[in-house]
């Protein structure tokens, strides 16, 4: 029996080789360790910024003022969205997945710089506790106890940013360290991704997941570095008063706001995207059918990435912008929604008379579908100037993009925890307790944000912390979808890791995939990955009759089909 | 990761055919590539920081020429020369290093290192300079609404020039900081006639630091060169 990456002293090291088991994990360079420590990470800050979020429904379940005060209410918001963006959703799946899967796919033993990557982990493991001191940041008033996290929203908006007494400066400082992170990510996938392909493997033989994370590394590298300068000029704005952000200075808000979104649209892109690519590994495996349109799959990708990167003014259709912008902005944005729907249409055809195995994995990538399906199309709607007029900063975009990036994101990286598990762990969850917890997510998000919907069409605005009594009842509705979820969510969690403890063994490739990650002599793989690099002259999804048409010896990597 | 020299795997095709496997160890063109991509970070960073600098501009002409006008152009000018030498430096060491010239790269680099501090001592003098009349991040006369305040736009003109020349003068400390590893790779034997990768990158990222002020100098000492209002009239 060999041994796998997971058992101690297998594992390459940053620095020297030292004997126990605890700094073999914190000076690891190999990516499926790296991968693992991130979701670690991710998920204890992920649940911090549920329970903020579950604060502040409850504040919002009775119509006016009870648990948290409306000084208090505007900090919890934006803990919520600093978290989920900055820490969690945006390096997300690349981090985990991306480290964790696309060098197996790609039939590499590691990233092209591994020590590169593991600074990098500590990189971002350094921004994350920037971002805690400002959290306990706090002051004695008379007193009482003050806490002085920001209160800005996660898009720091100037003038009020600038204004504020609240620790902005902290939090934008851990915004820029979690950005530099991401760069360095972007630069070391791109890499990787140009350089060690297996023999044989051109970009058209890769995996649809390496076409998502090589569009989104694109995004990091372009977009990113302009939202870290804004970050410095808001912050020296802030400090030394240089007026470049304030209209009282001859300033101009309205440029912050360009230089956010330039950045931060392209942002929503770079998080959909990897998920995208495990939808599409997830559908043809489950289909047990080569994928419909590769091509289209994965050229729509490269494309989102570039129109994405142009339609950002659709933020700031009230900011103050000439017509003709906004309408170019708008028509821009529309475009966006081909690709998208080249994608959909392109999953449902592989769907069609295929021998559909409604296991987990797919059951989270079929529930997307609908999810991202509405995030998606009311994303059309509010890329309309006129109705967007109507519908900025109500809850009909807040239940807009919880149900693209809840709905379709964070979805689909579960979708892609189930998939991986018995490759990552060598384990199985339970079946029969992943499918309930399914079921409670689904229900629960959408009877979480589809009253938003009705609520904000009738005017409810965001990041109020309390309303007109008209308006209880879509909170209370949406009190108990939070619940429902967050039982999910909970019940999920719980059986991934009694199911890492205890659970029974996984066969070999237990999905009858196609792709090389489960072409690994063991499950989970060893140190670096396949015995011996593969030479790749076949699609990445062949089937035939329902079963992978590549079949390899697992000790000399040779194809024996 | 030992310092044994890598072997390449080689894979074998149904043909029987061999190819040779890329890894990620000893990767010339990979480190050229990654390092290529960084540098494209930077010029998004400082790209963006010009495009503020222009928009303003368009916005507070006057103020703007006004206040470039006071920057000290012989400083700025010969900064400009000495950093162009010292790109030459740096090339030259690299192409001494690929002939296997260690001892004459290091002079080179040592060459560059000694630019790079003459350019900083400059930098300091006109910050000093500027300093001392009244002119810096945090004096009252760069903080608006009082009695000694600047116009708005020239304000924002000297805030912008700090922000901009300090982090490109963080750059060149960097770079000094760099070079000096590199100079401690070059006498460990990590740095050599056939493993220059480290060389050629620093060489790259000094041309691109060298790049970013060939930019800053028109952008902040030149717009207010033709007299002290520029050639047009401004409102007081």
């Amino acid at each position: 029996m060999s041994k796998s990456y997971l058992d101690a002293g297998e594992t390459h090291c940053a620095i020297g080789h030292p004997k126990s088991v605890f700094w073999q994990w914190m000076l690891t360079v190999d990516h499926k360790r790296i991968g693992i420590m991130y979701a670690a990470v991710m998920f204890v800050f992920f649940f911090v910024a549920v329970f903020t979020a579950v604060l502040m429904r409850a504040e919002l379940f009775y119509h006016g003022p009870q648990i948290l005060d409306g000084d208090t209410f505007n900090q919890a918001f934006t803990l919520h969205g600093v978290i989920m963006i900055f820490l969690f959703i945006i390096p997300g799946i690349p981090a985990i997945f991306g480290n964790i899967v696309m060098p197996l796919m790609i039939g590499a033993k590691d990233v092209s710089f591994p020590r590169l990557n593991w600074f990098t982990f500590w990189l971002y493991i350094f921004g994350c506790i920037v971002a805690l001191t400002s959290l306990f940041n706090f002051s004695i008033t008379e007193g009482e106890l003050v806490f002085n996290f920001a209160d800005t929203g996660w898009t720091f908006y100037a003038p009020y940013s600038l204004n504020t007494g609240t620790n902005v400066v902290t939090t934008l400082v851990a915004a820029f360290i979690l950005g530099m992170a991401s760069i360095l990510t972007g630069v070391n996938f791109l890499v990787t991704i140009h350089r060690l392909r297996a023999p044989g493997m051109d970009f058209f033989k890769m995996p649809l997941f390496v076409w998502g994370i090589y569009a989104t590394a694109w995004i990091q590298l372009l977009a990113t570095p302009v939202v870290g300068i804004t970050l410095v000029l808001a912050i020296m704005e802030k400090y030394f008063g240089i007026g470049i952000f304030d209209p009282s200075r001859g300033g101009d808000p309205v440029l912050f706001q360009h230089l956010f979104w330039i950045y931060s649209h392209p942002a929503v892109y770079l998080m959909i995207l990897p998920a995208f690519g495990i939808m599409s590994e997830i559908i043809p495996a489950f289909s047990r059918r080569e994928i419909f349109g590769y091509r289209t799959i994965a050229l729509s990708s490269a494309s989102i990435a570039g129109i994405g990167y142009i339609v950002w003014g659709h933020h700031l259709f009230t900011s103050g912008m000439s017509d003709l912008a906004k309408t170019i902005f708008s028509f821009l944005t529309f475009f966006v929604a081909i690709p998208t729907g080249i994608k959909f249409y392109d999953w449902v055809a592989t769907l069609y008379k295929g021998k559909i195995v409604l296991k987990s994995p797919m059951l989270w990538a079929l529930g997307t579908i609908i999810t991202f399906a509405i995030g998606g199309l009311t994303g059309v709607t509010i890329a309309m100037v006129g109705s967007d007029i109507h519908l900025q900063d109500t809850y009909y975009s807040v239940a807009h993009f919880h149900y693209a990036i809840l709905g379709g994101v964070v979805f689909l990286l579960f979708a892609g925890m189930h998939y991986w598990f018995p490759l990552v762990t060598g384990k199985f969850y339970n079946e029969a307790t992943a499918k309930v917890a399914f079921y409670l997510n689904f229900i629960g998000i959408n009877v979480l944000w589809f009253p938003m919907f009705i609520a904000g069409y009738l005017g409810m605005p965001r990041r109020y912390f309390d309303y007109l009594p008209e308006f209880e009842i879509y909170h209370q509705v949406a009190g108990i979808g939070a619940l429902i979820l967050v039982a999910g969510l909970l019940l999920m969690f719980y059986n991934f890791i009694s199911s890492w403890k205890s659970g029974e063994k996984a066969p070999h490739n237990p999905w009858g995939a196609t792709t090389l990650e489960w072409h690994t002599e063991t499950l989970p793989p060893i140190l670096e990955n396949h015995t011996k690099v593969p030479y790749v002259d076949f699609n990445p999804y062949e089937y035939h009759h329902g079963q992978p048409k590549v079949k390899f010896d697992y000790k000399t990597m040779q194809r024996i089909d | 990761m030992g310092g044994h020299e890598y072997v390449p795997e080689i894979a074998t095709d149904r043909n029987g055919v061999e190819h040779e496997v890329q890894g990620w160890q000893d990767d010339f063109f990979g480190g050229k590539l990654g390092f290529w991509l960084f540098m494209l970070t930077e010029v998004m960073m400082f790209g963006s920081m010009f495009l503020a600098l222009t928009y303003y501009f368009t916005l507070h002409h006057a103020d703007f020429i006004n206040a470039s006008s006071s920057l000290n152009r012989y400083l700025g000018g010969f900064n400009t020369v000495i950093l162009l030498i010292s790109a030459l430096t740096m090339g030259l060491g690299l192409l001494e290093m690929r002939a296997g010239n260690v001892k004459k790269a290091k002079l080179m680099i040592w060459a560059t290192i000694i630019f790079a501090v003459i350019f900083l001592g400059v930098k300091a003098v006109e910050w000093s300079a500027e300093y001392s009349h009244g002119i810096f991040l945090g004096l009252p006369a760069l903080q608006g609404g009082g009695a000694e305040s600047l116009p708005f736009g020239e304000i924002m003109f000297f805030g912008l020039y700090f922000t901009m020349t300090g982090l490109h003068g963080f750059h060149i400390i960097i770079g000094i900081g760099i070079m000096l590893w590199l100079l401690k790779r070059i006498n460990a034997g990590k740095v050599t006639k056939d493993h220059y990768i480290l060389h050629w990158n620093i060489a790259l990222y000094w041309d691109l630091v060298h790049l970013i002020w060939v930019f800053v100098f028109p952008y902040f000492y030149m717009i207010g060169a033709g007299d002290i209002t520029g050639g047009v009239g401004h409102g007081h």
